[in-house]
């Protein structure tokens, strides 16, 4: 099966279970053991060629330019990941089928168990690097939700964020270092940068990207000091335990050191790095096992421990301990795994994991006890069983281990570590299933059926059989998988069997296990010491400082961000004249390269009235019909230099757009104050004043110096000149530029144009529907009415006005394409000529004779558009393309015709649409039941109603 | 010519700036146009200044035409703008009408305060 496939499945197959929850229990179950099999299935496949030592690639390029491939490949390794990945997921998927009870949503279970599973299994097969990122962030995200599963316990979604904070954070890292890794190796494929160790080593950048990778895989991997994720993840369900913190989520750090071992490997810095902090993980987690009461933080203390364990194989650099700590992954998996439903299984069904409540269950649950046994057995370093055999490698190879120049140090903390491990396995043994039977068991402990204790039961005869026979078993897939590690080197001289002879290492063995039993002992008063001794929180410690973290932002946020908006645009406009003169003071100016044009009389005069202007609404900006005035002043000015400069299209369009705005802020004005009250002190006047002039002296500097020179690099503008009737069939470069050279931008601001235009309409919508209507109908006009609301000179006139504008914009939409003008100002023509019927007849008699919505105006506009522009796909060229040509019929002079013609076309539409339907949903706030909408031209003096509609609306 | 115009985008960025530090929304709204068309010409004439060369090509002679592509992108701007004010208009009225108050911060004073005269 393709690794695409296999990767993907679990993926696909997260679907099923959330769906098929509906079926019943069952379905969804067997949705996710379907999946997983068929991907487990998929994988074994693949074993002839991974035993001969072939590595299977399936590539494809996804983001070439960045580096970022989907490129997997399977190797030893990788292979021994996904097996236990995929197989110890199909027993977490039988096992939690009967662990999760009836309350529990299963579906959203399974998806998520198949999410990290697809995660994880990514991790494994990828070979980018960056797309390795991107699985490993999503166990994160996946564990995360497996973790805070019991969404009501407020322990579940502690540990939830914790895992995620400290796992993320150390993703983050990571992130760094491999983009260090791959900066250095020149590549971001494992394959090619697990070839380069020279020179990733020899570089100055190895430290950093060895630190910062170690971070991630540490953090992963609940080494010290971030062990301390990993027991509070343990309030999520027992299976979701079982699989991250035996098998996959743990080992995703162990798996990434491995990965990396050929190239990273065999330096002091890892040694000291990775070999020390595996060693005080190790300790660490084996001394806080042996004092935990709760069963799975007991189990979960001893995984910290057996982590520090292989992380400290890996550390040490040699290839004896690299084949050892794979041996150990394996081992470790099949007992921690076994061990874990077990304390599943006895909490299920005695009601309690404290050990302190437990005892003597070995009467009751006869097939519990058998697997836990044997599992703890395995665990705690006794023969025959496998965690022996990898146990007596890792001390074989400890035993020789020079720490600083030191022979003592890590043979001694490694036997202590080993006592520890030796004696919380005997702990859980001897505490919960020997002594005595107990008569206050809050359940009724009974062996559980079939299908929970089948997984652990399978796993336990995995634990024995590779204890007895572990090279026939063990030993093709431990040597294909090592031999992946040490980067297909030679492996060194290794045996898998029981019995070495009279080894340092079993003398150290022997040790462990009678210091554990005396440990165990001794452990009622050893507890009461250790209870009695003060020691760092780790969660408080944490805590506190993601509550620092969280005051900081906080403070730094509503410092920034406090809700008025005075504050926000003030920061931004600060911000944005400090880092334009941080970058003025870091570039270059060069002389002006262009002379002044000496204005004549009517730019200054105009420059003037536009000075005026401004500064008079400043200063009377509290009169807002005022400074509506002088703002069309502003405008009409702007207008007049825009054609002044050669720029008729845009001195057309300003006009037009002009005069709806201030339609529109008229309209608005209505139902606002119309005085604004003076209320900011003088000094925050001046200060507002002093970011102004300062923001206004820089934009006007920077026009000013750009203005002086000339093109620093040639422009595209001559290729537009050059083109415009050549290739787009215009003279107007403007508007060719609009429908032709840049029609892909137009089409986007006329969708933009149309979904302004519905926002308003929705919030009109919104408004209008709350209770703002009613102060709206009721609501006395704060200005005197005039006399007569529909002035007959003026309805008269619009009457007469309207063909006319209408043929005005038709002009200027059909010249657009040689001569100023165009779909634009033709569409806002058009508005204006329809907003002057509006204005003179009202709301009421306007509405009614429009026979269109302006919705579907502005979606046929884009419609239209759209369809032009694809319309050059049937001539097999790209979107928008334009065609064009020339007719000539006898009596008319030659003219052109032109796709873009129709494209400008869908622009006219839309803008008509969109300013109307603003306009429209403004005025419907002036609506009052009771306006007469039939006549708004009171010319019948005789009929009935005439005095009523004259005085009213 | 370049000293107006450049004078005149700095006092509309101004003068924009000083009235979108304003408390209520109507002055914000003024100082939103006013900043739109500092920004308007401020596009423009990073084509430079021309007088009399409108880039309409003239099929007859050989003739100086100003830079087009800036105008094409003002163009659009102008009539985008135009949606933005609206929406923001829209927005200003909709929370004076449902709150009676035309303040732009948040942490609304006690009730009467905003009323109109």
């Amino acid at each position: 099966m393709s690794l695409f496939l296999i990767a993907a499945l679990p993926f696909l197959g997260a679907v099923f279970p959330a769906l098929l929850i509906r079926a019943g229990r069952n379905a969804a179950a067997s949705a996710a053991g379907l999946t997983t099999f068929l991907a487990f299935t998929g994988l074994m496949l693949h074993i002839p060629a991974i035993f001969r030592g072939e590595t299977v690639f399936a590539a494809v390029d996804w983001l070439p330019a960045l580096g970022l491939n989907a490129h997997f490949f399977l190797d030893g390794l990788g292979f021994l990941f996904a097996a236990m990945i995929l197989g110890i997921g199909l027993l977490i998927i039988l096992y939690a089928r009967f662990y999760l009870s009836r309350e529990d949503p299963m579906g959203q279970f399974y998806s998520y168990l198949l999410l990290f599973q697809g995660a994880m299994v990514g991790i494994v097969l990828s070979d980018n690097i960056l797309l390795l990122l991107v699985f490993w962030e999503l166990t994160s995200l996946s564990s995360f939700l497996l973790i805070g599963y019991w969404k009501h316990l407020p322990e579940g979604r502690q540990g939830a964020r914790m895992a995620l904070a400290v796992t993320g954070s150390g993703g983050l890292a990571m992130i760094a270092g491999m983009l260090l890794l791959g900066h250095i190796a020149g590549s971001y494929d494992l394959s090619v940068i697990l070839q380069n160790k020279e020179a990733i080593q020899s570089s100055h950048l190895y430290l950093p990207a060895l630190i910062l990778i170690l971070i991630g895989a540490f953090t992963k991997s609940a080494q010290f000091p971030f062990h301390f994720w990993l027991p509070h993840a343990m309030a999520a369900p027992t299976p979701v335990s079982a699989y991250l913190h035996s098998a996959t989520m743990v080992k995703a750090g162990l798996f990434l050191m491995a990965r990396l071992w050929p190239v990273l490997a065999g330096t002091p810095e890892w040694f000291y790095i990775v070999a020390t902090t595996g060693l005080v993980t190790m300790l660490l987690g084996a001394v806080i096992a042996l004092f935990k009461d709760d069963l799975k933080a007991l189990l979960a203390f001893s995984t910290v421990s057996h982590l520090g364990l292989i992380t400290m194989l890996l550390g040490f650099g040699t290839k004896f301990a690299a084949v050892a700590a794979v041996f150990h992954i394996i081992n470790h998996a099949t007992f921690k795994a076994a061990l874990f439903m077990t304390a599943g299984i006895v909490d299920h069904e005695a009601g309690t994991r404290d050990i302190k409540r437990l005892g003597g269950l070995r009467h009751l649950m006869p097939v519990t006890f058998t697997i836990g046994t044997v599992a703890a057995l395995s665990m705690g370093g006794i023969p025959p069983l496998n965690g022996f055999l990898s146990k007596e490698m890792m001390l074989e190879e400890a035993s020789h281990t020079l720490w600083n120049g030191s022979h003592l140090i890590v043979p001694a903390l490694v036997t202590a570590a080993a006592v520890f491990s030796a004696a919380y396995s005997f702990r859980f043994i001897a505490h919960v299933f020997l002594g005595p039977k107990r008569e206050d068991y809050p359940g009724h402990p009974h062996d559980p059926n079939t299908g929970m204790w089948i997984g652990p039961a399978f796993l336990v005869l995995l634990v024995v059989l590779i204890g007895l026979a572990s090279a026939k078993i063990a030993g093709p897939m431990v040597a294909t998988a090592a031999s992946a590690v040490i980067g297909g080197e030679k492996l060194p001289y290794y045996s898998l069997k029981l019995w070495h002879g009279l080894t340092p290492a079993l003398y150290m063995s022997i040790a462990a296990v009678i210091g554990g039993a005396v440990l165990l002992a001794l452990h009622k008063p050893l507890a009461r010491v250790w209870d009695a001794a003060p020691r760092p929180e780790a969660k408080v410690i944490f805590e506190g400082l993601i509550g620092a973290f969280t005051r900081l932002s906080q403070a730094v946020t509503g410092g920034l961000h406090n809700g008025a908006l005075t504050r926000y645009s003030a920061v931004m406009v600060a911000f944005t004249v400090v880092i334009a003169y941080l970058a003025y003071r870091g570039g270059t100016l060069g002389a002006p390269t262009r002379a002044l044009q000496q204005p004549g009389l009517l730019p200054v005069t105009g420059w003037f009235a536009l000075v005026v202007a401004t500064l008079f609404i400043v200063v009377k900006h509290r009169n807002r019909l005022l400074s509506l005035v002088l703002i069309g002043v502003v405008g009409l000015v702007v207008s007049m230099a825009f054609n002044y400069l050669s720029a008729p299209d845009l001195a057309l369009t300003q006009i037009s757009v002009e005069v709806v705005t201030i339609i529109l802020m008229l309209l608005a004005l209505n139902f606002m104050p119309k005085e604004t009250p003076a209320e900011t002190p003088v000094l925050t006047r001046m200060r507002d004043g002093a970011i102004a002039v300062v923001a206004g002296l820089g934009a006007g500097g920077l026009i000013y110096a750009l203005l002086m020179r000339d093109f620093a690099f040639p422009t595209i503008s001559d290729f537009h000149l050059a083109n415009s009737y050549k290739g787009g069939g215009g003279t107007n470069v403007v508007n060719v530029i609009l429908v032709d050279f840049r029609g892909y931008d137009t089409f986007g601001e006329i969708i933009v144009l149309g979904i302004a235009a519905m926002v308003i309409f929705a919030l009109t919508e919104a408004v209008l529907g709350s209770r703002v209507r009613a102060y709206l109908l009721n609501r006395e006009p704060d200005l005197p009415r005039a006399g007569d609301s529909h002035p007959l000179m003026m309805v008269v006139a619009t009457r007469v006005m309207m063909p006319l504008a209408l043929m005005v914009a038709a002009y200027i939409f059909f010249r657009g394409h040689n001569l100023p003008g165009g779909g634009f100002i033709a569409g806002l023509v058009a508005a204006i000529a329809i907003i002057m019927q509006y204005m003179a007849s009202g709301f009421a008699w306007a509405t009614e004779r429009q026979r269109y919505p302006y919705h579907a105006i502005i979606g046929s506009g884009v419609l239209i558009a759209a369809s032009t522009g694809m319309g050059a796909w049937f001539n097999g060229m790209p979107f928008l393309t334009s065609a064009f040509g020339y007719i000539h019929w006898p009596p008319l002079e030659e003219f052109e015709w032109a796709t873009a013609a129709l494209f400008d076309l869908g622009v006219f539409l839309a803008v008509v649409g969109a300013v109307l339907l603003a306009l429209e949903s403004l005025s419907r706030f002036a609506w009052q039941p009771g306006i007469s909408s039939e006549h708004a031209m009171d010319i019948n003096p005789a009929r009935e109603d005439a005095a009523k509609t004259g005085t009213e609306g | 010519m370049e000293l107006l115009v450049a004078s005149a985008v700095g006092i509309l960025t101004a003068a924009g700036i000083y009235l979108i530090l304003r408390r209520r929304s109507f002055p914000v709204i003024l100082g939103l146009s006013l900043i739109t068309y500092a920004v308007n010409v401020f596009l423009f004439a990073s084509g430079r200044l021309m007088t009399a060369a409108p880039p309409i090509l003239n099929k007859y002679e050989e003739v100086a035409y100003t830079d087009p592509l800036p105008q094409a992108l003002v163009l659009t701007a102008i009539v985008i703008s135009f949606g933005m004010t609206a929406v923001v208009v829209m927005i200003a009225l909709g929370a004076f009408l449902s709150s009676r108050d035309d303040r732009t911060a948040l942490p609304a004073e006690p009730e009467g305060a905003g009323e109109d005269a």
